[in-house]
């Protein structure tokens, strides 16, 4: 199975958001890949190996891509080092693209790399759009499957069931190879990615991705990386959304520490009137 | 001049059919827009039943399209973006809105890829025509964006936009053909529900939300007394909802529910920055944890540093009380 991972690099979300001439600043700001694209790529991980004996599934490929600046290669290079076997990364400024002009270079290299399916994170941490995914299975005429909390191979290999948190419950839903499917949180606990070959009793940690091993920093410094420009897909004709202005939202006004429940309840009814 | 399509939510039951909350909010979201685009609002309501929530639309927009077939009995993105798609084109649409629900996140997008429409998801406030204002970094930051296409799609937040009000008059019910349909292949298997008599999390008036600091599931008991006796919605931190105490759709946070109630209730929760950005446009917070350093207490109105085990006893105790001498 050959899965096509897009990733994105993100400013760290542990740092404070500062602006700097009405837009975010990001001098000096450290960068992480995507969590929910990291968590994509466990879950193509898990699709492809034996999680009991840690062995890779023949015929097996995960290609990642990435639209950004030179600096992003640190953050496709950790990819690689997680485990996906070759990158594809369009250099670009982050000012260049938007959503449809990620999409379009993505569609582009679906059509190219005739994957069998794409599986990203739900949406970047950063913008918080999460449109991409959506947008991309439409351009490319295929099913998607968003917000996956689970994955199951089915057993003719040939269909995916995906468990989705909807608003009132889990849904269920199935598509076909040649989907876009966009990974939630709970994508990486223990179990919830079935391939038909890691054992169904064996528990992956559930803490999040795996982190890169020594072995795989190793490897990864040797794993191909293809270098494209946006142009090359006809894709640097500008995007169309245009961002103005970047504020901090106001500060919540000091709240105060009460001394006890009583006093508590009486400050809710008499002060704040919402009992 | 271009008119507003307001995807719309509705609910079909042995009492009828109607709107959800959710769409209320995105129509009202829809007015402000159609306003600023020298058009008029159309509701639009895809599904079996439509046709029969057609007349409860109709109280809120000037126009309604029904699109109503058995081939949509379950909702797919693959086979109801289209029908939004060619809607939109056929009503002159320059704007089409669905609130970020789970299902406006997942069909607005792919809408926009059919149209090559440009997007603004989970906004806050209308800043004119084609301008809006959204919340970016887990709502540590507010981007004012234009979107510079001929169609833009938009996904209101519902905890940004009071339900609409009626109109004096009602409007008109139009129906639209579905069309071919064509899933793509894919296909609804079905639905786990979470069955529960609260009100829904995006839209309660209250809401009481436990965190990590609660253990396991059965301590939450205590917190669903709480909220039944204020009818309240249930929350959690993610913490908790990754720990598997409780449902997964209680989770409230940036990749969980936004909520934005007159009264949020957060026990045993730290108060990380995911979480925060689910809870902190609620109107007034109250925190409970025994530890006076956690970060929760920054977004408080009012804290109280106390172990859950004695506090939330007590709270029920003294609520009981002030009910009582009303």
């Amino acid at each position: 199975m050959k899965i096509l991972v897009p990733v994105k690099r993100v400013p760290d979300p542990t740092q404070k958001a500062k602006i700097k001439d009405g837009h975010i600043d990001l001098t000096g700001a450290s960068w992480i890949v995507n969590t929910f694209d990291e968590y994509a790529i466990e879950t193509a991980l898990r699709l492809v190996e034996n999680g009991a004996d840690n062995t890779r599934l023949p015929g097996a490929e995960i290609i990642v891509v990435s639209l950004g600046p030179d600096e992003a290669a640190k953050e496709i290079r950790t990819c690689l080092a997680m485990g996906a076997d070759r990158a594809i990364h369009v250099s670009c400024s982050d000012a260049e693209i938007d959503s449809l002009v990620v999409v379009k270079v993505l569609a582009a290299i679906v059509a190219a790399e005739k994957p069998d399916a794409v599986i990203m994170g739900k949406q970047a941490v950063d913008g918080d759009a999460n449109q991409v995914g959506q947008m991309l299975a439409a351009k490319l005429g295929w099913p998607q499957a968003t917000f996956a909390a689970s994955l199951e191979l089915s057993a003719d290999k040939a269909a995916f069931t995906v468990g989705r948190e909807v608003d009132g419950g889990v849904e269920y839903k199935k598509v076909p190879l040649h989907s876009v499917i966009t990974v939630d949180l709970r994508i990486v606990a223990p179990r919830a990615v079935k391939n038909g070959v890691t054992p169904e009793s064996h528990n992956y940690s559930g803490e999040g991705a795996r982190l890169p091993s020594l072995k795989g920093i190793m490897a990864a410094k040797k794993k191909p990386m293809t270098q494209a420009k946006l142009a090359d897909y006809g894709a640097g004709l500008g995007a169309v959304i245009r961002e103005q202005s970047v504020v901090l939202p106001p500060p919540r006004a000091a709240g105060q520490i009460v001394a006890d429940i009583a006093t508590l309840v009486k400050k809710l009814a008499d002060e704040a009137k919402v009992l | 001049m271009g008119n507003v399509l307001a995807f719309c939510e509705f609910v079909v039951s042995s009492g009828g059919a109607q709107l959800r909350s959710s769409a209320l909010s995105n129509l009202s979201f829809a007015r402000l827009a159609a306003e600023a685009h020298g058009g008029e609002v159309v509701a639009l309501l895809i599904g079996p039943g439509a046709a029969a929530a057609g007349p409860d639309a109709a109280k809120y927009a000037p126009k309604v399209v029904v699109v109503d077939d058995p081939g949509l009995a379950h909702y797919l993105a693959e086979t109801y973006a289209p029908i939004v798609a060619e809607v939109a084109k056929a009503q002159g649409a320059t704007l089409i809105s669905a609130t970020a629900s789970a299902v406006g996140k997942d069909l607005a997008p792919r809408v926009a890829g059919l149209l090559d429409a440009g997007m603004a998801s989970d906004v806050a406030k209308l800043a004119g025509k084609d301008t809006f204002v959204r919340p970016v970094l887990a709502g540590n930051a507010y981007s004012t964006v234009q979107v510079t296409t001929p169609i833009i799609v938009v996904t209101p937040r519902q905890s940004e936009f009071e339900a609409a009000a009626e109109l004096p008059a009602a409007g008109t019910v139009a129906t639209a053909p579905a069309g071919a349909l064509d899933a793509l292949g894919a296909e609804f298997v079905r639905l786990d529900a979470q069955k529960s008599d609260r009100p829904e999390l995006s839209d309660a008036k209250v809401v009481v939300s436990g965190g990590r600091g609660m253990k396991n599931g059965e301590n939450f008991k205590v917190l669903e007394q709480l909220a039944d006796l204020l009818g309240a919605a249930m929350g959690a931190s993610r913490a908790a909802t990754d720990a598997g105490m409780v449902p997964a759709d209680w989770q409230v946070g940036q990749t969980g529910k936004i909520v934005a109630p007159n009264l949020y209730f957060a026990v045993a929760i730290s108060g990380a920055i995911q979480h925060l950005a689910g809870m902190k446009g609620s109107k007034t917070i109250v925190a409970i944890n025994k530890n006076k350093d956690e970060p929760i207490f920054q977004v408080a109105d009012y804290g109280v540093v106390a172990e859950w085990e004695k506090a939330v006893p007590e709270l029920i105790a003294e609520i009981k009380k002030l009910k009582a001498s009303r």
